[in-house]
């Protein structure tokens, strides 16, 4: 039992950073017909940052992260979506895929080319020893990774819901034609979410990099459940992306643990092929008409 | 009142979507709170003139005047604030927020939040029945619900030249009669009003002035009683062609 | 000279440029050639799936490593690897029908992430099931055969037998696009709907698209094994389905020649810009972000964009309106 307790708390900590990744991924799908397959790559950037701006300049664990979070905001939110999104997305959807599919090849090879091929160690935000609450032992790194996730969704819940530029994000991402003849300036709301999708992605960044360990390649396997999470909660709500992080980080923690150390993935992907063939909108999605 | 410009002018506007051209000259005239119907085979434009009085298609060719002044180069956000306000086709809603919550995104432009909430309370004022129903999601609303919804909506801007395209798509007959009747009285406050419809015999009807486009170019225009009896738009509706 | 006559020089100057040119190679770049050869042959199933049916699938690596198992199994075996070809079609037929059916449900990058999530699954029973597989470590030593006394092991003899293998797989593939089938595929990439009324069986070619498009790259993966003399469940990731998608895309989607070139720029290429060292990969994404924003149709292509780019723009009312 309190196996199974710890299981579930290492799960739903990892899970809250599939989350993070999936609800951008979520996001840009909604405002702007993107699927962003660099989705782990632009996990991977931001950590690299934050390593090099603590070599090179002996900057405090904060101060790095702080500058990275704007970097990623202006590289990996403006500029990618005035200089890819913008130019690529006419093409249609699919083009655009496949354009951000080498993209992340780019930004991969990149890294590995002018940085590292290493495995580097990252300095965690919280320290890894484990704490007691009522007998059961927690890592409070996870219990960190929780809440910070939990506040980073929270307070993006919350400018969605009660601000009007978050409104007008959801208008835009619910009905595209309407906001435009409202006079809502849906291509501002689209960066807006671009930017956002950055800064959650470099969240996520500093919560999973110091047990991934910072590497080139560290995006591919993340970025690959942040996809599966956002299909099988569903991506047309961000409710749904995260109750899919959640899903997939306790389901394989579990699984891994109970049915087959050596196929917990491949529960996950049961889940995927099974939700894909039978409820496509997702398990928490809605199956209103979706854009195709 | 003669020498007052006419609401809307477009003089040999042509327009489309990218290499695609629709609109191959169009001239048409507005006056002060009259309710037009468009009519026209699919493909003859109709919706596209509406787009481009908003803003949404821009023009390749042409010129649109509003008040007497040129707004062709403007965006629709400057158009809404100089009253022009567009209800496009089909679902207009947002379907996962509130009553409220659409009604105060209607309400966008305006920038002083005091000047929205007493606009918000008059529509309200106005439609009763969305008052009930503030707090509930627009997903749930009946089809005539929607439609008032969408109409207070864009009575919030307070427009001067309200362009509605096929507002009696999925609506019972009953609640099409109110939404023309809706449109005539706003006509008698002083707002011009451009109308899209299929339901031709109906819209013409209500209207007090009707065009019929065909082939990006007005074929025939007139008061709408005259244009409901003329044998080409009958012709028309029987899918035969105007001879222009 | 007509357009077909000159098309057809071309191909046969195409054909002897090939035939000839492993005279001119060594060991190392022989094996190039052969590895050249089979990823164009697996590219050519895929594009059939994804260029001509316009069925996304990013699970087609799966296939090749299909094909490559049973390869090294029948010669483990001590058979030969001949058997391994009818049972690696079959088998990817097979498979390939049960893939088709996630594309009935979905489209577009839902179908990418359902091929993906099977790629991984197979992927999972390659790395774990060691009995069977070898695990992590894969099947080492997978001899090339010996035909009636005749040894194509050396690497002269099987470069061409690679080239043999794309040859056949290029025309079954050529012999299905020109049948009904193939225009039925393309009725289906177009229009599904508009297919469905013309009455093409949409649900019956949506899975053939899958079948026949695993099967090449099944028979092109039994070719495989015995090329590189050993095979690991890495050789056959997601990623590697990834990169045949791009490989395609590449080259040219939905083109015949597509394949070929895209393969090249994926095997051929890296080996020429070695100087790049890992840069060249940084160089192949910034292509393919290149390719998608001025010419989507890819190097295939690239050709007639260019000629539409100096010739002034014609009127084009069937364009797309969206």
């Amino acid at each position: 039992m309190i196996d199974f307790v710890q299981l579930v708390v290492s799960g739903l900590a990892t899970g809250a950073i599939y989350a993070l990744v999936a609800i951008g991924f979520a996001l840009l799908w909604q405002t702007s017909n993107a699927v962003n397959f660099a989705q782990g790559e632009f996990v991977m950037l931001p950590a690299f940052v934050v390593l090099a701006l603590i070599k090179a300049f002996d900057l405090p664990l904060w101060l790095a992260a702080a500058i990275a979070l704007v970097v990623a905001v202006v590289i990996m939110g403006g500029l990618f979506k005035r200089a890819i999104v913008d130019a690529i997305l006419p093409q249609g959807a699919m083009t655009l895929a496949i354009a951000t599919i080498g993209l992340a090849v780019a930004m991969k090879n990149g890294v590995r080319a002018g940085y590292s091929a290493e495995a580097h160690p990252f300095p965690a935000l919280f320290p890894v020893e484990p704490i007691r609450i009522l007998g059961v032992g927690f890592s409070l790194a996870d219990i960190g990774a929780l809440v910070l996730a939990g506040v980073a969704i929270g307070g993006l819940s919350l400018f969605l819901a009660h601000t009007l530029a978050g409104r007008q994000m959801q208008a835009a991402a619910q009905n595209r034609d309407a906001a435009l003849s409202l006079g809502i300036d849906v291509d501002r709301m689209a960066l807006y979410t671009f930017g956002i999708n950055a800064a959650l992605a470099t969240v996520a960044a500093l919560l999973v990099t110091p047990s991934y360990l910072a590497k080139f390649d560290m995006g591919e396997s993340l970025g690959l459940y942040a996809f599966y999470a956002a299909i099988i909660g569903g991506f047309n709500r961000v409710l749904g992306a995260l109750w899919g992080g959640l899903i997939v980080g306790v389901l394989s923690n579990l699984a891994g643990a109970y049915l087959s150390a050596s196929y917990k993935d491949g529960f996950v992907l049961a889940l995927l092929i099974v939700v894909i063939l039978f409820r496509p909108e997702g398990l928490f999605g809605s199956s209103e008409e979706r854009k195709v | 009142m003669a020498s007052e410009a006419p609401v809307l002018e477009m003089r040999g506007v042509v327009a489309g979507y990218g290499r695609l051209t629709i609109l191959r000259g169009i001239d048409f005239v507005a006056q002060r709170g009259r309710l037009t119907t468009f009519i026209g085979a699919n493909g003859a434009g109709k919706s596209t003139v509406f787009k481009t009085v908003f803003g949404l298609v821009r023009p390749t060719g042409g010129e649109i005047l509003f008040e007497g002044e040129r707004i062709d180069g403007l965006s629709p956000r400057a158009r809404m604030e100089r009253g022009i306000v567009f209800v496009p086709q089909g679902r207009n809603l947002f379907p996962r927020m509130t009553v409220r919550q659409n009604l105060e995104l209607g309400g966008v432009v305006l920038r002083d939040a005091a000047l929205r909430a007493r606009r918000m309370e008059a529509t309200l004022e106005r439609f009763p029945r969305l008052r009930e129903r503030i707090e509930a999601q627009a997903s749930t609303l009946s089809g005539g619900e929607q439609k008032q919804l969408e109409v207070g909506r864009a009575l919030l801007l307070e427009p001067r030249l309200l362009l509605i395209d096929e507002p009696s798509i999925g609506l019972a007959p009953r609640i099409v009669a109110d939404v023309f009747a809706l449109l005539r009285d706003l006509t008698d406050h002083g707002v011009t009003v451009l109308m899209v419809e299929q339901n031709v015999r109906s819209a013409l009807r209500a209207s007090h002035l009707a065009v019929a486009l065909e082939q990006g170019r007005v074929a025939l225009e007139g008061p709408s009683d005259s244009v409901i009896e003329d044998p080409r738009v009958r012709a028309m509706f029987l899918g035969g062609h105007v001879a222009a | 000279m007509t357009a077909g006559r000159w098309r057809l020089l071309g191909v046969l100057v195409l054909i002897a440029v090939l035939l000839a040119f492993p005279f001119f190679l060594r060991n190392y770049g022989l094996n190039l050639y052969a590895r050249w050869a089979l990823i164009a042959a697996a590219g050519i199933g895929l594009n059939l799936t994804v260029g001509y049916a316009g069925q996304v699938s990013l699970g087609h690596a799966a296939f090749l490593g299909f094909g490559a198992y049973l390869s090294a199994f029948a010669i483990k075996a001590g058979w030969t690897m001949w058997p391994a070809i009818p049972a690696a079609a079959l088998l990817c037929f097979v498979v390939g029908l049960a893939l088709g059916f996630p594309a009935l449900r979905v489209q577009h990058h839902y179908l990418a992430f359902a091929t993906l999530g099977f790629n991984a699954l197979v992927f999972l029973a390659m790395r774990n099931e060691e009995w069977l597989t070898g695990g992590n470590y894969g099947i080492q030593r997978i001899l090339r055969p010996v035909v009636f006394g005749w040894s194509l092991r050396d690497s002269f003899s099987y470069a061409y037998v690679c080239l043999g293998v794309l040859a056949v797989i290029a025309a079954i593939a050529w012999w299905i696009l020109r049948s009904p089938w193939g225009r039925a595929f393309a009725a289906l990439r177009d229009n599904p709907i508009r297919a469905e009324s013309l009455g093409v069986n949409v649900r019956a070619y949506t899975l053939l698209a899958f079948a026949i498009g695993g099967a090449l790259a099944g028979i092109a993966g039994v070719f495989f094994a015995p090329l590189i003399g050993y095979i690991d469940p890495h050789m056959f990731s997601g990623l590697v389905s990834i990169d045949l998608l791009l490989i395609v895309i590449v080259g040219g989607s939905g083109r015949f020649i597509g394949p070929l070139l895209g393969a090249a720029v994926g095997v051929l290429l890296p080996e020429w810009l070695r100087f790049m060292g890992d840069w060249y990969l940084v160089a192949f994404g910034a292509l393919v972000l290149a390719l998608m924003a001025w010419c989507p149709t890819g190097l295939a292509g690239l050709p007639e964009r260019v000629a539409t780019l100096l010739r002034p723009a014609p009127r084009d009312p069937a364009e797309r309106a969206t």
